[in-house]
């Protein structure tokens, strides 16, 4: 007999929204979208396991069903509470919540250094986000902030051990994802950090989605280093046969040049789709590639910056006016400028350029 | 209709005089008041020998600043060419290497660094975005020139002068109200 199931009713910010029984709170909230939905730094959708670490994600339940009206004691992590029958959450309505968060952010951003002009996630992490939306303008912690002993883990992958969170995000993707996981969290509290234990590289088939689920900037692109930065590139959907993955990437143009190959994030900056290595790393040319279209980029974001949709370009009527003839351009500043040479190619370069790779291009 | 400054002056329709009509004790009158300009304070002065004092808000030529090491600043993080509303700034980065610790302050630097003085519009912009105090809008005016090229300005214009090396280039470059 198919029993009708029964949707649970939850009121989020006042806005009530039914969903299945086993959904947690923060996909409850995202169903609603919006400012509804908690920050989430370190749970994600398509990771088994994932989520309770962050602590950014916290909301206060004031009401845990129509059974049992009490509150909640203290404020739950939402990406590991499912919701009850009859629950009311309280997100961004409650000022516990968001005075907890301006705490939470405090502590994520203690130890983690202020480089973001010399980080690569700059503009697309997680946690500039969160800080600018939920943290304060300064800091006030006096102490020298932790450092690591460099680890090399390999030609593809760059960590940057002092910029991380421990979200656990990219040890759940190669123990989802890859073959084989060959590397963890060692050690524990401060000290904990990311490493391979015996200096390995990261190889595996797949492990690149590690950078695309950092949240922060411990984990980038090693063929990207310092390449450009990631608003003054633009992403373009497109896809190939694979015959690992699913193929549908986004590529990070600038011109022709395809300076770096993602995955395709949604909304939540979530990954769906995860992709091989040999698309991450190896088709670096927009001919290995079917483009679709440019990628919806949010308004807000400043990779969005100085790109326009929808753009109507107007009639050129200068040769019109001049009898045909076009006007006598006075400078090609192609031709001047120094930057963004034609005949060379910084896509190319394997790892970050040197000033080895510009002593030469002079020449 | 109501004047919509004081100095306005109604242009009369009068016919002349027979004083006016005698026409040279007028233009003595002209004269006398051009002559008598010999003697008054001169506006203007002789540039480039002299230069008049800035106001402090003045915004000249970009300058790229060091550090007391003499170590470059920037780290072509990008913030001053998307800040900028004329889109004139245009840069490349590189990783420093081992052994150029003391000629970049930071492991990213710009290997590249250019203005289009042609589109700049020294708004000011570059050096409020700038997060490593790299550069500023100095006390210089861009010199001019009879060739667009040269106002393409790449590193090698930017740089202010090296301030162990050459202390008294990079103080006159520094300026006067960063003293």
């Amino acid at each position: 007999m198919a029993e009708e199931k029964k949707l649970f009713k939850v009121t989020i910010d006042n806005i009530a929204i039914e969903v299945e029984p086993g959904t947690s709170i923060l996909n409850a909230a995202r169903r609603i979208g919006g400012e509804v939905a908690p920050p989430a730094m370190c749970y994600y959708s398509t990771l088994k396991g994932s989520g309770g670490k962050c602590r950014t994600c916290l909301v206060e339940v004031a009401a845990g069903s129509t059974a049992d009206q009490r509150p909640m004691p203290k404020l739950v992590a939402s990406c590991r509470t499912n919701v009850m029958d009859g629950m009311i959450v309280k997100n961004v309505t409650s000022e516990k919540v968001l005075d907890a968060r301006k705490g939470i952010v405090e502590f994520l951003l203690i130890n983690h250094p202020l480089d973001c002009p010399i980080c690569d996630q700059a503009g697309e992490c997680s946690l500039q986000d969160l800080s600018y939306q939920h943290g304060t303008e300064g800091t006030r912690y006096e102490f020298k902030r932790r450092t690591f002993e460099k680890h090399d883990i390999g030609p593809y992958i760059q960590l940057h051990m002092t910029r991380c969170i421990l979200c656990y995000r990219c040890v759940y993707v190669a123990d989802q994802l890859t073959n084989r996981r060959e590397h963890g969290i060692l050690d524990r509290a401060d000290h904990s950090e990311i490493a391979t234990y015996i200096h390995k590289a990261l190889e595996n088939d797949f492990i690149g989605n590690v950078i695309d689920v950092c949240p922060v900037g411990a984990l980038t692109d090693k063929t990207f280093r310092f390449k450009n930065r990631v608003w003054f590139l633009k992403p373009l959907d497109a896809h190939r046969n694979c015959l690992k993955c699913s193929g549908k990437v986004t590529l990070w143009n600038r011109g022709e040049e395809v300076f770096r190959v993602t995955a395709r994030k949604d909304q939540w900056g979530e990954v769906k789709d995860f992709i091989c290595n040999e698309c991450r790393f190896e088709k670096k040319k927009t001919a290995d590639w079917v483009i679709e279209g440019p990628t919806r980029i949010d308004r807000h974001s400043v990779i969005s910056g100085n790109h326009y949709v929808d753009i109507v370009e107007p009639k050129e009527i200068m040769p019109e006016v001049m009898g045909g003839r076009n006007p006598k351009l006075l400078m090609d500043i192609n031709q001047v400028s120094e930057v963004n040479r034609k005949d060379i190619d910084l896509s190319e370069i394997p790892g970050p350029a040197h000033s080895e790779d510009f002593e030469k291009e002079n020449s | 209709m109501q004047a919509l400054t004081s100095k306005a002056k109604v242009v009369g329709r009068k016919p002349m005089t027979f004083w006016e009509k005698l026409y040279i004790p007028v233009i003595a009158k002209g004269m006398g008041i051009t002559f008598g300009h010999i003697f008054k304070k001169k506006a203007t002065i002789s540039y480039p020998e002299q230069t008049r004092t800035f106001s402090p808000v003045f915004r000249g030529v970009q300058v790229l600043n060091r550090d007391e090491e003499g170590r470059e600043r920037c780290t072509a993080c990008g913030l001053c060419a998307v800040a900028c509303p004329a889109e004139a700034i245009t840069m490349e980065a590189a990783e420093r290497l081992p052994g150029e610790e003391n000629l970049y302050k930071e492991e990213k630097y710009a290997a590249r660094y250019e203005i289009n003085m042609l589109r700049c519009i020294f708004c000011g912009l570059c050096e409020e975005a700038c997060p490593k105090d790299a550069v500023y809008l100095s006390e210089t005016l861009v010199p001019s020139n009879f060739n667009r090229e040269s106002f393409v300005y790449g590193k090698k214009e930017l740089l202010i002068p090296h301030p162990l090396e050459e202390p008294e280039a990079y103080a006159k470059a520094r300026g006067q109200k960063r003293g």
